[in-house]
């Protein structure tokens, strides 16, 4: 499904070379929830924008669904976003102006569907999250809780391979929270594969699978299963 | 995809409408004063016969004062003396062809409840309705025959016709100019070429004369002339005889020369012409004749003001500095939404498709601008005419070609002033501005 091979990621400035990433390498199956953790300045970020794209890498090889990244162009590299990817960001990132409908719209005008589609996968979409009856609603008019619902359906709509989630449920109390995560694990149980950044170790433990990172590689990785029984894999 | 990204220009001009607002602002106003000098200029240099404007020529003989060219450095007068004209009208090969002059006349309707009033006139041979293509609402113009019997026959414009006779088809009527009794043979409907170019030399944007009448029968009745009549020497002798016979310079005569052939023709004789007349002891300078056609001549007689011209470049400037300042602002408001950019990069946005979306933000407000600009462009030109009075009302009537041009510069004005800003934009890092909301 996701598969990194030595990936490095190095920022240049003038005087100062810094190493987010040092040849990491990881695995994530199909329909697998792999949690990432690990503390500020570990390469948590740079490698979900990496993984979703965002970001190009230094070297090393980036397989996404069988095909390598490597090479594509800006537009190739879009569309694939557009088609195998969705995002849920900690801040959730919608669209102030545009009502819920038009939100969740946003990726699928990019994709080309024709109107009838959208609005179809739009209901659906904002129903699964509960929202179906909101959508002429701002953001502004809407909690955090509900407007990270709002994202979540943005992100599903286009029927993603995989989701990338930044620390989904920290802008957050603890009852939404809960929310929110209830909901990516009923997501991934139908299938779809998730990969989250979190700095909470509880909602970590959520996961299928934990991915520890260390100084921009990977410092421990475990499954549930492993975890249950007290064993932990160096990577 | 253009409606979809034409509605998103709308909420983002909604978003900061103030910002919004002093873009509008900007670009009306530059489209505005350049619109304004623009629709003059336009006016005064358009084409007006263009069907066959490279099939009329105006003719000039240089029979003026051998020590000083009619017109520096060496321009040949502007118009030719009767005894010209009449020669050409006798003789030269033309397909058509006319002399013609302005004139002032008294006229007596019909009936004895309408007083008397003064018409504007213009003395003219047959050829000249079918060689200026003037239509008619009724009747026809007088044809050759009639200007060789020298029969008092009128052809009316249609205020006229209307003023006189009520719209009433007037042809076989007969009405009394300067005095005599003329029968109507036609009433031309709507036309008033712009400029004036069968005689730019007696004003090119005035309107163009009421009245029609054989050139023969004016100089019959000695009908008093009101154009430009100029001299380069004395005339010899009193009364209207030794004036037709002058050296001065009063008629404005045009030729119909569809080819090359008898455009070369016609200039042959206009040649043997001069060297028969400078045997005969006139035309002391040296051989100097033109044919011009009708933006040449045009040209030539600097139909188009350098003053307006000044103007219309000084205005385009101003539009320039307009966009200039709507650059900085385009600049401003793009990079404010600089995380809405990186989420719709994140969610499938290409470069391409972003790009295309703020030209078409940038578009919109150009089109909000262009209205604007039309709005004030139709006050600067109520503004030049209360300034000028009736002399320039001719010149400040936008036609639509204006009005989409006006739309069109400021669409294509706000989307060149809004490259700068979008490139900017799409290049926005996505990972760094998702990140830092």
């Amino acid at each position: 499904m996701l598969s990194m091979q030595q990936i490095a990621k190095v920022y240049r400035t003038d005087t100062v070379e810094t190493h987010a990433l040092r040849e990491l390498t990881l695995t994530v199956d199909e329909g697998d929830f792999v949690a990432v953790t690990g503390p500020s300045g570990s390469g948590k970020t740079t490698f979900l924008n990496i993984a979703g794209l965002l970001e190009t890498f230094s070297s090393g090889t980036y397989m996404l669904d069988g095909r390598d990244v490597s090479n594509l162009n800006d537009s190739a590299r879009s569309k694939l976003r557009n088609e195998k990817i969705g995002f849920i960001f900690q801040s959730f990132n919608l669209i102030p102006d545009l009502n819920i409908f038009d939100n969740v719209d946003v990726p699928l005008r990019y994709r080309g569907f024709k109107s009838a589609e959208r609005k179809a996968r739009i209901e659906k979409y904002l129903d699964v999250v509960g929202l179906s009856g909101r959508m002429k609603h701002l953001p502004s008019q809407l909690s955090g809780g509900q407007q990270q619902r709002v994202a979540i359906a943005r992100a599903l709509a286009g029927e993603p391979r995989f989701l990338l989630a930044d620390e989904p449920t920290g802008n957050l109390d603890s009852a939404m929270a809960r929310s929110v995560m209830g909901l990516l694990k009923e997501i991934n149980e139908e299938g779809t594969t998730i990969v989250m950044v979190t700095h909470d170790p509880t909602l970590a433990n959520e996961a299928k699978t934990n991915i520890h990172l260390k100084d921009g590689v990977v410092s421990e990785t475990a499954s549930i299963s492993q975890l249950g029984n007290g064993k932990q894999n160096a990577a | 995809m253009f409606s979809y990204y034409f509605r998103l220009a709308l909420v983002s001009m909604r978003r900061n409408p103030i910002l919004s607002a002093l873009m509008i602002a900007a670009i009306g106003l530059g489209i505005g004063a350049s619109m304004t000098t623009i629709t003059v200029n336009y006016v005064m240099s358009s084409n007006p016969i263009p069907h066959k404007s490279d099939d009329l020529y105006y003719v000039q003989l240089d029979s003026w004062d051998p020590n000083n060219a009619a017109n520096e450095p060496n321009e040949p007068p502007d118009q030719v003396t009767w005894t010209d004209a009449m020669a050409l009208m006798r003789d030269a090969p033309a397909l058509r062809q006319g002399a013609q002059a302005k004139s002032n006349l008294v006229l007596e309707p019909p009936g004895d409840d309408e007083r008397p009033f003064m018409v504007l006139a213009r003395s003219n041979f047959a050829d000249f309705f079918p060689m200026f293509d003037l239509p008619f609402l009724y009747g026809s113009g007088w044809d050759r025959d009639a200007d060789e019997a020298r029969e008092l026959v009128v052809v009316l414009s249609r205020e006229i016709n209307d003023r006189v006779f009520g719209g009433e088809n007037s042809v076989g009527r007969t009405l009394r100019l300067g005095g005599q009794h003329f029968r109507v043979v036609g009433v031309i409907d709507e036309w008033s070429p712009m400029p004036k170019f069968y005689d730019v030399t007696n004003g090119p944007f005035d309107e163009p004369e009421e009245i029609f009448i054989p050139f023969n029968t004016m100089v019959d009745f000695q009908f008093s002339r009101s154009g430009n009549t100029n001299c380069w020497k004395a005339v010899d002798g009193n009364g209207f005889d030794a004036f037709l016979r002058s050296e001065c310079v009063w008629i404005q005569f045009w030729a119909e020369l569809p080819s090359q052939a008898e455009r070369d023709e016609y200039m042959q004789f206009l040649n043997s012409y001069v060297e028969q007349q400078k045997a005969l002891g006139r035309f002391p300078r040296p051989m100097n004749n033109r044919l011009s056609n009708v933006m040449q001549w045009m040209e030539n007689q600097e139909v188009v003001d350098d003053d307006a011209q000044v103007m219309m470049w000084l205005s385009l400037m101003f539009l320039v500095v307009c966009l200039l300042n709507t650059v900085g602002l385009l600049l401003s408001k793009f990079l404010a939404k600089s995380h809405e950019i990186g989420l719709r990069r994140a969610v499938g946005a290409s470069r391409g498709q972003l790009f295309t979306q703020h030209l078409v933000e940038s578009a919109t407000i150009g089109l909000a601008g262009g209205l604007l600009g039309l709005g004030l462009a139709w006050l600067g030109l109520r503004g030049i005419e209360l300034l000028f009075g009736d002399m320039v009302d001719r010149m400040t009537n936008m036609d639509w070609v204006m009005v989409l041009a006006a739309i069109g510069l400021a669409i294509v004005s706000a989307i060149v002033a809004g490259l700068y800003p979008t490139w900017r934009a799409c290049n926005v890092q996505p990972a760094a501005q998702l990140k830092s909301i």
